[in-house]
């Protein structure tokens, strides 16, 4: 199972003294969603799909959990789940927004 | 306490056991090999309990040292020249994370023309990492500037990495009697290392992380202000080691002489103590000469240089570097300081014992003489830094 942090408000403004003397923080303090850069997404061929689940293990971002849900806030759209499926259930889509 | 007839090299490594560091990493390079060979051995004896760690590099040195302080260990390591370089991209690594890691440079040349011997260049070429930057003058000094460097890296206010540099060759394969403080004394000294910088099962954390425009201005200014307090804090260990150890240092700068002083010479390194004997011949001729050693070119003292020169006639500084094309940092860096405080005095730049050319006593008689002769003139045109052993 994969535990991801959950997406949390930034303060709006910073003072200085709310940052740390160096460069540490509470683990998983996500203030941003990550996948801007993203030009294809990924979608699952229900149908095809044989639930091996090496998309799942494969993504280098957690963004596709064991249910196979895919989760767009995070995906960069690398494509690694399509190559790494054996029946292609995976193909890639262009973002056309 | 006891006494030991011990080079620069050795005398710092008595300072690193002392200091009881966990891990140990670093790579072997002449004028340093020394300091790295003793630790080995004092491990392998068992009179240090500390992971040495054989790396392929000095990359992978100051990486495994930054790694292993990022897990709470107090750590050490040391390089050289090449070495020095080789590790740049790491040292800003470690110091922009404020991992307060302890390293020994011996000064040494850069290629090309390679040479082994000593002179500043390695370390003065990255007085921009972030490190406080430390010149010992002598065996005694390299010892207890071990220790030191521990205690003030490692304050929570500082938080940040510390080069200790001794000239290489000169100092670092010099033999003096040197005094080596008993175990319970340096403990009471040092503290175990404490931070809240470091990866913990208990409390997670995100370390050496990523920080944007928005806030990457406030890491910079937060390093920046922890520089500037070392300078406290460095003056502040220093008056409990005089406690404990019996033996005193004098923060940033050392001086000789300058309260009335006409000629005053600035220098850093080994090189200060045959200035000082100059100086004193000098003095005993009827020359009001005086001596000014930086003992730290990070933090940078520039209040205490100008306290000390700015009521003299002319200062000579004296640096084993250049910034081709322009003149030695050091000067750069003393000529701003005079001119932010509205120090009107006439300097003037000297540069030598590049490839470990030899400093004579008659190299510095002459720089002070000559300096005086020009305290009233102003600077020549291209005669904006004079190089020692270049005369055409």
């Amino acid at each position: 199972m994969i535990i991801k942090p959950t997406l949390r408000d930034r303060p709006g403004a910073w003072a200085l003294s709310d940052y740390p003397e160096g460069t540490y923080w509470e683990a998983g303090y996500l203030t941003q969603k990550n996948a801007g850069w993203r030009s294809e997404r990924p979608v699952i061929d229900k149908e095809k799909c044989t639930g091996c689940l090496q998309c799942y293990l494969y993504c280098p971002d957690g963004t596709i959990d064991s249910d196979l849900n895919i989760d767009c806030d995070f995906c960069k759209g690398c494509g690694i789940c399509a190559k790494i499926c054996r029946v292609s259930a995976i193909r890639m889509e262009g973002e056309t927004r | 306490m006891s006494r030991e007839f011990l080079s620069g090299n050795e005398a710092f490594a008595f300072g690193v056991r002392l200091a009881r560091p966990q891990v140990i990493s670093a790579y072997p390079i002449t004028p340093q090999t020394i300091v790295v060979e003793r630790l080995a051995e004092m491990v392998e004896d068992g009179s240090l309990t500390a992971e040495f760690v054989h790396v392929e590099s000095e990359h992978s040195a100051l990486s495994c040292a930054m790694g292993a302080s990022a897990v709470g260990a107090r750590t050490f390591t040391a390089t050289s020249s090449q070495g020095l370089l080789y590790m740049a991209e790491c040292l800003n690594y470690v110091s922009g994370g404020r991992h307060p890691v302890v390293m020994m440079n011996a000064n040494r040349s850069i290629a090309l023309p390679w040479n082994i011997y000593g002179d500043q260049r390695d370390s003065l070429a990255l007085l921009e990492s972030g490190w406080i930057q430390a010149y010992a003058q002598d065996a005694q000094e390299a010892l207890d500037m071990a220790l030191l460097a521990y205690r003030v890296a490692e304050d929570p206010r500082v938080s940040t990495p510390f080069m200790a540099n001794l000239d290489g060759f000169h100092l670092t394969h010099t033999y003096e009697v040197v005094e080596v403080p008993e175990q319970a004394e340096a403990d009471a000294f040092l503290p175990r290392f404490e931070t809240e910088n470091k990866m913990s099962e208990s409390v997670p954390k995100n370390l050496a992380f990523t920080a944007g425009p928005d806030h990457n201005t406030a890491f910079l200014y937060k390093q920046h202000e922890a520089m500037r307090r070392a300078a406290d804090v460095i003056a502040e260990s220093e008056g409990e080691f005089a406690e404990i150890f019996g033996r005193g240092y004098t923060g940033l700068v050392e001086t000789l002489h300058t309260e009335d002083a006409d000629t005053i010479l600035v220098t850093l390194g080994s090189a200060a103590a045959l200035a000082g004997e100059v100086c004193g011949k000098l003095r005993a001729a009827g020359e009001k000469t005086g001596l000014l050693r930086i003992r730290y070119m990070r933090p940078f003292p520039a209040a205490e240089i100008v306290r000390a020169v700015a009521g003299a006639k002319v200062v000579a500084v004296l640096e084993k570097d250049i910034s081709f094309g322009f003149e030695g940092v050091v000067f750069t860096n003393i000529n701003s300081a005079l001119k932010q405080a509205g120090a009107d005095v006439r300097t003037v730049n000297y540069v030598g014992g590049f490839g470990g050319r030899f400093i004579s006593e008659s190299d510095i008689a002459r720089i002070y003489r000559e300096a005086y002769r020009e305290a009233g003139a102003a600077a020549k045109d291209g005669q904006r830094v004079r190089f020692i052993g270049a005369t055409a």
